[in-house]
């Protein structure tokens, strides 16, 4: 460490040390105040889970195992302060993968009991809608925010810190799901997400008509399952005929009837709850297409626009360092019994 | 030397403290909660009611594995984060080492058992060797996983008595009746399942010979691959 990165923590200075470990990364972070990440280290599985095709529990968990401390030391480190700094331990006990969850809360549990530090469980989901306000430090809510994923797709009515209404849900699969799934039927592989995107860019997005589901019951909803086989089916369909297959094409239109219907859904929203100000979170909040669509349609209706950097829409602990913050600051303390919930429901404990 | 004893490996949560040669504390619990659960408030209530500095111990001794997979990682990351907050290293006893160390002392052949699904056991066979005024665990054969039929082969050609604990005894309980030709008998309540002062003394042992592994490097050892691994691996042969 050098002299000039020594923190002198003053009293009213938070420090949060974020642990994150729900699915492929295995992330730590250090958060100072709630908006500040001092580090935000990452380590990724993705090279593993590839040669499978998917997130390989089993293997996820393995991995969390093996390199879980080097994460903690190196975010402690980066951010120039040791646990003595220290003002709360927050860690993502839900949704997610079991057994992945276990770990980052068994240590984060550990380090808690070790040194008196308060613990702080954390929703995945908060953490991704809070990575908002690391870069748009007058953001605050209420807004509505548009979660996107590879497991989740959640339009969310932030009404307060820590205080969510979800007023539509995917009834299916995730955005994320339906990326991954239509990437490895046209041979792109995992993660569908940002290769869908990259080759979306030389097809043509109008060149197939893929539906698009609307909810009867709940026009928040989203379905991606439907478009899903309807790709599935034009694949099929070529194949048949023999026909060859333009996959930037596929790509293009596919991407574009998901992001109508998410642009569509939000756009809908902010206006119906009278709200101005509109986020996006999640890995799907990294796309370009998605990103520039939503600027687009917000500027015309006059409606604020934020979204995290890419860095902090794919998992990432500084996210749940700021989401920890604000419980923290409602006084949210959990003990050594705390455990993974893998269905853990936003806005509940 | 204060040693702090974990085991999570199968559905014994247990937690203990030995000193010098000495247990001061052990909480065990046999019961369906999770170890997420169980294992920290129960390390919890041990430090309040010795009133333990936990900044005094000096390593972290923890059953590593074979077990349930899950439960091997919740002990291992609660040991990681004891270690890399208490800057103290960790000791890794392997899990069928701490179990036949129930019966340390005895002149029988100790094979424990632990059930590992898909008609296999962990196992290993073990020997107490006296060297001066203690006895010293020694492996006949180190902890694998097998077929209950190969193990009890390997204890009838070594034609010794032999004592089996683990919760693998009730799992095949019926094919060691069928099949021991040597005489065998069944570890009693207080010691036929995971103890973590078993952990404790051997990692005690263990660490007084300098085997000791950074909390950072420690990671569980299954004795198995993931199922998604193997799958692989198959086919990998299959195309082949």
């Amino acid at each position: 460490m050098t002299d000039t990165n020594i923190k002198q923590p003053t009293e009213q200075d938070v420090y949060i040390l974020a642990i994150e470990s729900s699915c492929d990364e295995t992330a730590a972070a250090v958060v100072k105040n709630g908006r500040e990440v001092l580090s935000n280290v990452i380590s990724s599985q993705i090279a593993i889970h590839t040669l499978y095709g998917g997130v390989v529990p089993e293997l996820a968990s393995r991995k969390h195992i093996e390199k879980i401390n080097q994460v903690i030391e190196e975010a402690l480190k980066e951010a120039g302060v040791t646990l003595k700094d220290i003002t709360a331990i927050a860690v993502t006990y839900g949704p997610g993968l079991v057994g992945a969850l276990l770990v980052g809360v068994s240590a984060a549990k550990a380090i808690s009991f070790a040194t008196g530090i308060p613990l702080i469980g954390v929703h995945h989901i908060e953490g991704h809608i809070s990575a908002n306000y690391i870069e748009n430090k007058e953001l605050e809510p209420p807004f509505v925010c548009l979660v996107a994923s590879g497991g989740h797709s959640h339009l969310v009515v932030v009404k307060d810190y820590g205080e969510y209404e979800i007023i539509g849900r995917t009834r299916d699969d995730a955005a994320g799901e339906a990326f991954d799934k239509v990437a490895r039927a046209i041979g792109l592989g995992y993660p569908g997400g940002p290769k869908i995107d990259k080759l979306s860019k030389e097809g043509n997005p109008d060149a197939i008509h893929f539906p698009r589901a609307v909810i009867a019951e709940n026009e928040y909803d989203f379905s991606f399952s439907g478009l899903k086989s309807a790709v599935l089916n034009y694949l099929n369909g070529c194949q048949m005929k023999g026909e060859e297959v333009n996959a930037a094409d596929v790509a293009a239109s596919f991407q574009k009837a998901v992001i109508d219907v998410l642009v569509d859904h939000s756009v809908h929203a902010v206006k119906e709850y009278k709200f101005d100000k509109f986020a996006i979170a999640g890995g799907v909040a990294s796309n370009s297409s998605l990103r520039n669509a939503l600027a687009e349609e917000c500027k015309k209706k006059g409606i604020d626009f934020y979204h995290p950097s890419p860095i902090y829409c794919t998992d990432n602990a500084a996210m749940i360092g700021v989401a920890g913050y604000y419980e923290y600051l409602k006084g949210v303390r959990d003990g050594y019994d705390l455990n993974a919930v893998p269905n853990l429901k936003l806005g509940e404990r | 030397m204060k040693i702090l004893g974990l085991d999570s490996s199968g559905m014994v949560a247990g937690v203990a403290i030995v000193e010098d040669g000495l247990l001061l504390a052990e909480y065990t619990t046999n019961y369906k909660k999770t170890h997420s659960q169980t294992l920290l408030p129960m390390l919890d209530e041990l430090r309040n009611m010795i009133e333990l500095d936990i900044n005094s111990i000096d390593a972290i001794a923890v059953a590593a594995g074979p077990g349930s997979f899950t439960g091997l990682r919740i002990g291992a990351a609660t040991a990681k984060g004891l270690g890399l907050a208490l800057d103290k290293p960790l000791v890794e006893v392997p899990t069928l080492e701490g179990l036949a160390y129930n019966l340390c002392g005895c002149t029988q052949l100790v094979c424990p058992l632990m059930d590992a699904r898909r008609n296999q056991v962990y196992n290993g066979i073990y020997e107490f060797v006296r060297e001066g005024e203690q006895y010293r665990l020694r492996a006949v054969a180190p902890q694998c996983a097998a077929d209950i039929c190969e193990v009890i082969e390997k204890l009838n050609a070594l034609g010794r008595e032999v004592i089996f604990l683990g919760d693998g005894v009730p799992v095949y309980q019926k094919v060691i009746r069928e099949k021991m030709i040597v005489p065998y008998s069944f570890a009693p309540a207080s010691n036929n399942r995971q103890r973590a002062a078993s952990v404790a003394a051997l990692g005690e042992e263990y660490f007084r010979e300098g085997k000791i592994v950074s909390a950072a490097d420690h990671q569980p050892e299954y004795l198995r691959k993931a199922q998604a691994e193997r799958e692989r691996a198959e086919q990998e042969r299959a195309g082949a």
